[in-house]
């Protein structure tokens, strides 16, 4: 068995992970059956990923309804508990846990592998992946507290209209099972199905459109990529700045490490000069977003990092 | 090196805070909302 997990790429080891991860998260299998969901003491605590607390096999709870619940005391608690969380998750792994520990990340590239017509990515993608950071500010932060203004208790906006990972492991098994539930759905549940089905629809065309556009987690992840404790490094001495790295990768990366980068580990094999590693503990490069637009905009392969030049990278397209 | 100073430094901090929080019973407002079926997340409330 060793030698056949040895044999596996790094894909390969990365969707087993994923996949243990799922089967972590969602343990609770008999919530399944009977249509209840999970109160035990272990959702106290938050899992890396995005999974819906109320997913009937959901034995711990996901940080950004548990983040927009602990909304409710602001601002005469802040949410201390919630922001240590995030913290050490992202300063852990930045968006590596969007690569190896999000269910919904792996729901994403499993409707991938269906063959089709792939999008391809390209400077307006780059561009629509700020979108995240909008929905992060709005609706996880905005306007929950609006609402905690108006109305007295926190909305959690987010989860409420546009979340499909609620409405896929949340909603639809319960709807199955729960007859009291189902009697309850309204337009609410069509709108966030409408989203669910538009978002699985379009992952068989665009690679983990969710994570590249939307995702708040992920957008809150991203903020720690250049600083997270595991994280991929170039060597400066082998690299060439061919670009292949930037060229291969599926996400909307300029250079590898920046703030779209999963750290799956899949450029690493296709550097010709083996000059990245997926590291922990790994030195950080500087910002060189400057220098990649720049360079990305003359179409130049070739990209220069400041600093300790841990960056190359690549402009051009990719398939998705 | 200066990107893993800060990064452990964040770590460090969030374990402080996550303490800071447990102190306060602030994880007991996450539990009080997980163990019941959230009808804003499954598209009912």
């Amino acid at each position: 068995m060793m030698a056949r997990l040895r044999a596996l790429g790094a894909e390969g080891k990365r969707r087993i992970v994923q996949v243990l991860a799922a089967v972590l998260y969602n343990a609770n299998v008999g919530g399944f059956l009977k249509g209840e969901i999970y109160r035990g003491n272990s959702k106290k605590f938050c899992v890396p990923g995005l999974n819906c607390y109320s997913c009937p096999g959901a034995i711990a709870s996901c940080p950004l309804g548990a983040l927009q619940a602990s909304l409710n005391s602001f601002p005469s608690a802040v949410p201390l508990y919630m922001l240590g969380i995030l913290l050490v998750f992202g300063a852990l792994l930045g968006r590596a846990i969007c690569a190896f520990l999000c269910p919904f990340g792996l729901i994403q590239e499993l409707l991938h592998k269906i063959p089709s017509r792939k999008l391809k990515k390209n400077a307006w993608t780059r561009r629509l992946t700020v979108i995240k950071y909008v929905v992060l500010v709005v609706m996880v932060i905005a306007l929950p507290l609006y609402f905690l203004m108006v109305n007295g208790v926190v909305t959690p906006a987010f989860c409420k209209w546009l979340c499909p990972a609620g409405t896929l492991e949340g909603g639809v098994p319960l709807m199955i099972t729960n007859e009291s539930l189902r009697s309850q759905i309204g337009w609410l549940f069509s709108w966030k199905a409408l989203v669910t089905v538009a978002v699985v629809v379009a992952s068989v065309f665009i690679f983990r459109p969710f994570c590249r556009f939307i995702c708040p987690l992920g957008a809150i992840y991203s903020l720690f990529n250049r600083v997270a404790l595991f994280g991929v490094r170039v060597d400066k001495k082998k690299c060439t700045h061919c670009g292949a790295c930037a060229r291969v990768c599926k996400m909307d990366v300029r250079i590898v490490n920046d703030r779209e980068c999963l750290r799956c580990g899949e450029c690493v094999s296709r550097c010709p000069t083996g000059a990245i590693s997926c590291k922990f503990m790994q030195k950080g490069g500087t910002n060189h977003e400057k220098t990649a637009r720049t360079h990305a905009g003359a179409g130049a392969s070739v990209l220069h990092g400041a600093g300790d030049g841990t960056q190359p990278g690549g402009g051009g397209g990719g398939s998705l | 090196m200066r990107a893993k100073i800060i990064g452990a430094g964040l770590l460090a901090m969030g374990i402080a805070l996550i303490f800071a929080g447990l102190s306060l019973g602030q994880e007991m407002s996450v539990l009080r909302k997980a163990i019941f079926v959230c009808l804003e997340c499954i598209g009912i409330g």
